[in-house]
């Protein structure tokens, strides 16, 4: 069913009788070619290519719980490529282009809204930083805009420019950055990968993998055994727990990150905001509350909740940063468990058993990379070989020395 | 979350930094063969388990001593503190 504006008057003068489910609830199969392990927005992205770009048909997407109720569905939906490193920024940038032509391709509003991102500049040498980055940004096909503090204050005029510890002194603008709505991101790719013959499999929890000389054949789940001609895992925080039942040990410690959002307000924020000195962004949403966060909690964490100090800590970097905030009232605040990599970058790769392939490690920065994560997934699983934006995305480079660390900190996760 | 110092007594985490799992404390032997090996595992490999974690805390806004705390990561209860220090000498180590 193709959803268009004349649908939707159609539905409306005859009682909206004619609406159907966006995806089908299938009873697994036996077999498939692929599996995909997890049904969040990396997993169905994996399985829309597959089947839309790849040509994969015969494929499942099996979740342990209801599909987008991971990370994808608590984030605070930001959508950028303002990367440094030649690991990193083409990738991001083949994903916002996919952010760009993704509504059209899966015939689903996912409401992308390129409203801008600035970074605070609030020094000179964040100001060199921030230009160098913007080269970067430039030298991939990415648009980047270095803004004075008058550009700035045009645009924000609200924002504490004469604090005494971070006065702002600029910016710099991606205006191709922006916003999504992260729960229809889950849902297109879901109604789309469905629609091209993918089974998409809930309630169904992967207990341990079937290998035979080396080799994946197949996954155990809570709805029986599912054999795999291929399996990828796409499980974001849970990557630790289901790899370590392929007895695999992985650079990634899981961290809680939270979120917040703000009573509804009129619009006030017509773009993100972030203020990397203290480590705080804020977005506005559609329905108006602003979308907040910060640092992440700091130690391993599997509880979708955090702790009171880091609510204290990103709190004062809001009043830091935007003052007024102070008089919006909070009004929900969650958690989300991130698969956060030793260098700050993500892996897409195969691993040491045959036919299980690895997609992870995204830290904090997961939901951004949606489309192009399922693309370059897809494109390993269906060719065996990793697409060209994606090759640095190894398990080898911890070995080899081939980190991209953009912040430079080394094998410490909880600083990335 | 409360740490209870086996010093100070129960402390604010947030007095507390992190740095990881506890067998950061088990760094390997730089002359053994497998040693490149051996370094990998130790700096980048994590069993990064869902339930109980031994991981290391410093009490930096505090005396300045590191923990072992044994915690769990699924509710955050912490079940055992001690200072590194026991941990490494009931080893038999900085004799």
């Amino acid at each position: 069913m193709n959803y268009s504006g004349f649908k939707v008057i159609k539905e409306a003068l005859t009682g909206h009788k004619g609406w159907k489910p966006a995806w089908r609830d299938p009873e697994p199969k036996p077999y498939y070619d692929i599996v995909v392990i997890g049904g969040g927005g990396h997993g169905l992205a994996t399985a829309h290519y597959l089947a839309k770009v790849f040509g994969r048909r015969n494929v499942a997407v099996i979740e342990k719980g209801w599909i987008g109720g991971g990370n994808v569905g608590r984030n605070t939906t930001i959508i950028r490529s303002n990367y440094l490193l030649d690991g990193n920024e083409p990738f991001y940038e083949f994903s916002l282009k996919l952010w760009e032509g993704l509504e059209q391709d899966l015939n689903y509003n996912a409401m992308v809204s390129q409203r801008g991102i600035i970074n605070l500049i609030h020094s000179d040498a964040q100001r060199d930083a921030f230009v160098r980055r913007g080269n970067a940004m430039i030298l991939n096909g990415a648009d980047a805009e270095l803004l004075s503090e008058a550009a700035v204050r045009a645009e924000y005029p609200y924002l504490n420019f004469d604090d005494a510890r971070f006065p702002i002194k600029g910016g710099l603008a991606q205006r191709r950055g922006g916003t999504v709505r992260h729960d229809a991101v889950a849902w297109g790719f879901a109604r789309s990968a469905d629609s091209n013959g993918v089974d998409i499999i809930q309630n169904c929890e992967v207990t341990g993998f079937h290998t035979r000389k080396g080799k994946c054949l197949g996954v155990e789940t809570t709805r029986g055994f599912i054999g795999a001609g291929k399996v990828g895992c796409a499980v974001a925080g849970n990557s630790g727990k289901v790899m370590a039942m392929a007895d695999m040990r992985l650079p990634i410690e899981s961290h809680v990150l939270q979120a917040f959002v703000s009573e509804g307000l009129k619009p006030v924020l017509p773009g993100v905001i972030t203020f990397g000195a203290g480590h705080f962004y804020v977005s506005q949403s559609d329905k108006g509350g602003l979308v907040f966060g910060g640092d992440i909690d700091g130690y391993n964490s599997y509880a979708q909740r955090g702790n009171l100090p880091v609510v204290e800590d990103v709190c004062e970097g809001g009043m830091a940063i935007m003052p007024m905030i102070g008089r919006a009232r909070l009004l929900r605040m969650w958690g989300g468990i991130m698969d956060m990599s030793m260098d700050g970058s993500p892996i897409i790769d195969q691993t040491d058993i045959s036919g299980l392939f690895f997609n992870g490690g995204w830290c904090y920065g997961g939901f951004k990379a949606t489309p192009a994560s399922g693309y370059c997934f897809a494109h390993l699983l269906a060719t065996g070989t990793p697409h060209p934006v994606a090759t640095a995305y190894r398990f080898d480079r911890f070995k080899t020395g081939h980190m991209i660390d953009e912040k430079g900190v080394g094998a410490q996760p909880n600083l990335h | 979350m409360i740490i209870n110092h086996p010093l100070l007594g129960p402390r604010d985490s947030a007095e507390f930094v992190y740095l990881g799992d506890a067998n950061l404390m088990e760094r390997p032997n730089w002359q053994s063969d497998t040693a490149p090996q051996d370094f990998y595992d130790y700096a980048y490999l994590r069993a990064n388990p869902a339930g109980t974690h031994r991981e290391l805390w410093f009490h930096e806004g505090g005396d300045r001593s590191w923990l072992v705390v044994t915690r769990n990561t699924v509710t955050h209860e912490i079940s055992k503190v001690e200072l590194a220090r026991d941990v490494a000498r009931a080893k038999g180590r900085s004799k």
